[in-house]
């Protein structure tokens, strides 16, 4: 390895480049700008503003903020679902006056003044969510409007009655100890806020209706379809904004026992700025309440501490104006170039090299010479088919295999002219395998393991293993699961091929080359998944030995097969068997002489085994080359290899035509003919093999005749 | 476009007509029931008051039909006029202060076109941000009270007392303005395009027209608009007061367009929906006033006017699922 090489490994195998992109995918990662704002913020007025931490200056504060943070709580919620709520501003307005006038001048109990506050905010905020949510008013518009509808009628009210409520000698203790008091060193704004807010979080994280706000506001559309009642569920997240509202109007009702015209005042576009400020996306389904918090927090100090700074009129709008626009064009852009960051950044090649490989050359002479014998066979199922991934027959002989409809698809012998659909999974099953009652076990790409019995109920057996305790991104779940096979004590061993792609993103996995596939076991005994061997690149097909003491699976973008041993001295450990093929291995199956089936989806190419040794290149490339420009593994040429126990590659079948069988992802032995898959073809090809046992089967050699 | 409604039959009943319709009526009775309403000195009052209101929807129209809002169009009236007076009797030169002045404005105009072209903020947050910046930077840094006087013997001073045929100037300026507009929609490629614009922005840009520009063109004209406004309120004030901002003025600028039938979805109406609106507007707080309602009624009146044409629009041009985009609030 010269020293250039060496440095590259260095650099892109031990630099761990994957996790900026791992972390950028994760959704705080929204959260840390509105955070990074929270503490300049803070620390910035506090460190100008003397007294700023003082106790007494803080109670007056937090008040404030207590009161105001229960607002941009409601707006949140509104704002998470699709809408926007101006109003706010009107309703804290009235709410106060509502509460102010059931006290002061018609002398009700503080309760009732509560519940006249809650009313209002009730009946104003049904108006507005029946106009968006029913009618389908644009939000914006209409809350604007039915905010100055609000004003105007604040300001009647406050002409007509604002003497009665200054003049009235009404006064209770619950009152005063709402507006001034505190609870254990806290104000009750501040624990009423945290109340409000804390129901929230939980209601929207973890309710029904949560969960549909946050559906209605990532697409309403979709919502919709998916059978929620969008229109309701917006009308109600008004309902929520007016009722938050008229709590925060109540305290200010009982802090300043009074209301006048400023009550309220310019409240609409503050409670804005600060959920926008704070993170939440506009058009909704992004966002949190801890966001609308933070927001209101900033807002809040800025405003207060520009105010305490002495700075003039209109200072606090002009920073304000500044502060929504900056925001709001964060979070337009973000949220639209967010993916496009993550596609620039996502891929990280590493560095790999592979020993040399023998050739593959027609009449070489070596045991991996390709010749033309899988380019004439029959043709089950052409044109009806799409991605035959694997294929497998049952004792009777019916031949079945996955599409990319997610769908099993059953062909019935003896001529296989005839096909239904077997089951229905969903995602892309992959590999297949029955187990000892008859089940068909499938890896389902995207989704997990799941079990088909005989009668078509379809069960999924696991979708997750241990979370690794090193990992960013959750590597519980199971992205890729590729291929299985079942041991004679029933547990099923499968591979989970990628952890940093999704199952059609197997390209770029081939192209980052990062070393995450996994193997892994399911007991169905105690429905436990396991991982028993971890950073390969891109483990593939399993195949159980004959004996069953151990397993072969492929590690497709290394060229390699390994051998697992489930038995004897070396249980638990992997050696490696067949190193530096010249082709890229995937699914292997039992052959009917007592070795192994294995097939090839692609060959290797000097130019792409050079750019493995070259990371740099291949970041460049995903970077400022269209995805059709890319250098990829050659796919174009497949093949079978047939290999023995002890790796030794026996010969190698193949279509150098290129028209029935480019790509092999699968094949299977039955009763002297082979079946040919692949993931790309829309046929699953027949061919006789020669001298092979006419009368040996996979299930029976897995599992013995037929009880 | 307009409608092309029959003059009797089905489709006579389009939302301009009857609006035209309502205004005469209202004119009518107001006519007869108010006395002191049909005066000669009372028309050119509703005339000149709707003036101003006037030029300052046609500005807002050409934001509208092109699928926009503009929110700061009240601040940069106010501010800027506001501005330019302070400048004025700071001791700067009357040039200086007119081209720093305009200069500000066709500079909001352009950041606020920008921003909604290029970054692609809703208009409605990129106007409302820029309007409670205007009016906090000018107030707290340029001028000290909340209203600034005409200087004596100054040309805007003396603009609002030139009338010919007794009518005043700010009469024949509207009239100048919606023709220009009118000719502009009508009869110019650009004015052409704000309709395709309007109607469906992604077609237009696919179809290869400067979509991008042709939006900050359009928010440099409702600016300009505002500015020209501005200008004349402070010729018949002889002051310019910044209040004026907090005032429900806006509203009535969105009424004027949406009541005389420019469809706030875009693509629809022209400057004749101005004038229609206008008039309606303008002689209904011209009676209001006359009956003698409070102010604070009025706005009342005015909004609850304004919500319900709102919802009517909504009725008539419904939200198309297939071109409203997600988050288009």
């Amino acid at each position: 390895m010269s020293f250039r090489e060496r440095l590259q490994s260095w650099r892109y195998n031990l630099v761990p480049d994957h996790l900026i992109g791992e972390i950028l995918s994760k959704r705080w990662t929204d959260n840390a700008i509105p955070f990074l704002a929270l503490i300049l913020v803070v620390a910035g007025f506090g460190s100008v503003i003397p007294g700023f931490f003082k106790p007494a200056s803080l109670q007056d504060s937090t008040r404030q903020l207590g009161e105001f943070s229960i607002v941009v709580t409601g707006l949140t919620v509104v704002m998470l679902g699709g809408g926007i709520d101006l109003s706010v501003g009107s309703i804290f307005a009235l709410a106060t006056f509502s509460s102010v006038a059931a006290f002061f001048i018609f002398d009700l109990p503080v309760w009732v003044a509560f519940l006249a506050a809650l009313a209002t905010g009730c009946v104003f905020g049904a108006i507005n969510g029946y106009l968006v949510g029913f009618l389908r008013l644009r939000a914006f518009l209409t809350t604007l409007v039915t905010f100055i509808i609000g004003r105007a009628i604040f300001d009647i009210l406050i002409v007509n009655y604002g003497a009665a409520v200054q003049t009235s000698t009404a006064s209770s203790d619950t009152w005063d100890f709402i507006g001034d008091g505190t609870l254990g060193g806290l104000s009750i704004p501040v624990i009423g806020a945290a109340v409000i807010a804390i129901f929230t979080h939980i209601a929207l994280t973890r309710s029904r209706i949560g969960w549909h706000i946050l559906a209605v506001g990532g697409s309403r559309r979709s919502a919709h379809n998916a059978g929620i009642k969008v229109k309701r569920t917006i009308f109600l997240t008004y309902v929520f904004s007016g009722l938050c509202a008229s709590t925060a109007g109540f305290l200010i009702a009982c802090r300043l026992s009074g209301a006048g015209p400023g009550t309220g005042l310019n409240m609409e576009i503050l409670a804005l700025t600060a959920a926008v400020v704070g993170g939440n996306s506009l058009g909704g389904g992004r966002g949190s309440v801890a966001k609308g918090l933070m927001g209101a927090v900033i807002v809040l100090v800025m405003n207060n501490g520009l105010i305490r700074l002495g700075y003039g009129t209109g200072t606090n709008q002009m920073v304000i104006g500044i502060m929504l626009a900056i925001a709001v064009t964060i979070d337009i852009r973000w949220l639209k170039n967010r993916h496009k960051v993550l596609n620039e950044v996502y891929v990280a090649p590493i560095y790999l090299k592979m020993g040399a490989a023998q050739s593959a050359l027609p009449g070489s002479g070596t045991p991996f010479a390709l010749n033309n014998a899988i380019s004439q066979t029959d043709y089950i199922g052409l044109g009806a088919l799409e991605g035959p991934e694997d294929v497998i027959l049952d004792r009777d002989d019916h031949l079945y295999c996955g599409t990319r409809h997610g769908e099993i698809v059953r062909f019935f012998a003896p001529d296989y002219r005839r096909s239904e659909v077997f089951a229905h999974v969903g995602g892309f099953p992959l590999g297949l395998a029955f187990d000892r009652d008859g089940n068909l076990l499938s890896c389902v790409g995207a989704m997990g393991l799941y079990s088909i019995t005989p009668d078509r109920v379809v069960t999924r057996l696991s979708a997750e293993t241990r979370r690794s305790l090193t990992s960013v991104q959750d590597d519980a779940r199971l992205r890729d699961p590729n291929d299985l096979d079942i041991a004679p004590d029933g547990k099923v061993y499968f591979t989970d091929s990628t952890k940093r792609f999704d199952a059609h993103d197997w390209a770029l996995d081939s192209i980052e080359n990062r070393a995450t596939g996994r193997l892994l076991v399911y007991d169905p005994k105690t429905g436990a998944t396991r991982t028993l061997l971890d950073g390969y690149h891109y483990l593939n097909g399993v195949c159980m030995a004959h004996d069953g003491r151990s397993l072969f699976v492929a590690e497709s973008w290394a060229c390699r097969v390994h051998r697992y041993w489930l038995e004897g001295p070396k249980a638990g450990t992997a050696e490696c068997v067949i190193r530096d093929m010249p082709g890229y291995p995937d699914n292997i199956n039992r052959a009917s002489d007592g070795t192994y089936w294995m097939a090839w989806l692609g060959m290797r190419t000097p130019s792409f085994d050079l750019s493995l040794r070259h990371p740099g290149f291949r970041k460049r490339m995903t970077r400022r080359l269209p995805q059709d420009d890319w250098l990829f593994p050659n796919i174009n040429t497949g093949g079978v290899v047939k290999f023995d126990e002890s790796g030794r590659v026996l010969g190698t079948l193949g279509d150098l035509s290129g028209r029935s069988h480019p790509m092999v992802t699968s094949m299977r032995e039955h009763k002297g003919w082979l079946f040919i898959g692949g993931i790309l073809n829309n046929r699953i090809g027949r061919l006789k093999l020669d001298g092979a046992d006419p009368r040996w089967t996979g299930p029976t050699s897995y599992w013995g005749e037929r009880a | 476009m307009v409608a092309k409604g029959r003059l009797f039959g089905p489709g006579a009943f389009n939302q301009e007509r009857i609006v035209l319709a309502t205004a005469i009526a209202i004119f009518a009775v107001a006519s007869f029931a108010l006395p002191g309403f049909f005066t000669a000195e009372n028309i050119v009052t509703i005339v000149r008051s709707v003036s101003v209101l006037g030029i300052l929807s046609l500005g807002m129209a050409v934001v509208i039909i092109g699928r926009g809002i503009d929110l700061s169009m009240v601040a940069i009236m106010a501010m800027s006029v506001a501005a330019y007076l302070q400048l004025l009797a700071n001791g700067m030169s009357d040039g200086a202060a007119l081209a720093l002045v305009l200069a500000g404005v066709i500079g909001i105009g352009l950041l606020n076109g920008f921003l909604v072209a290029y970054a692609e903020v809703p208009a409605l947050f990129v106007t409302l941000a820029s309007a409670s910046f205007i009016f906090g930077y000018v107030r707290s840094q340029v001028i000290g009270a909340d209203a600034v006087p005409v200087p004596r013997a100054h040309w805007v001073a003396s603009l609002g007392s030139v009338q010919f045929l007794d009518i005043p100037i700010e009469v024949f300026i509207f009239a100048a303005l919606a023709l220009a507009m009118f000719l502009f929609l009508r009869f110019t490629k650009w004015g052409r395009f704000v309709y395709y614009a309007g109607d469906n922005p992604v077609a237009a840009r696919n179809a290869g027209m400067p979509a991008r520009p042709m939006l900050v063109l359009r928010y440099v004209i409702s600016a300009m608009f505002a500015f020209i406004a501005g200008i004349l309120t402070a010729a018949s004030l002889h002051s310019m007061n910044t209040r004026v901002v907090n005032s429900t003025l806006l509203y009535d600028i969105v009424l004027v367009a949406v009541i005389g039938g420019i469809g706030l979805s875009g693509g629809k109406g022209g400057v004749r929906n101005v004038l229609i609106g206008a008039a309606l507007t303008g002689v209904l707080l011209n009676a209001m006033t006359i009956i003698d309602i409070p102010l604070i009624y009025q706005n009342l009146i005015k909004s609850t006017i304004l919500l319900a044409a709102i919802i009517f629009d909504g009725l008539i041009n419904p939200r198309d699922e297939q071109t409203a985009q997600q988050g288009d609030i």
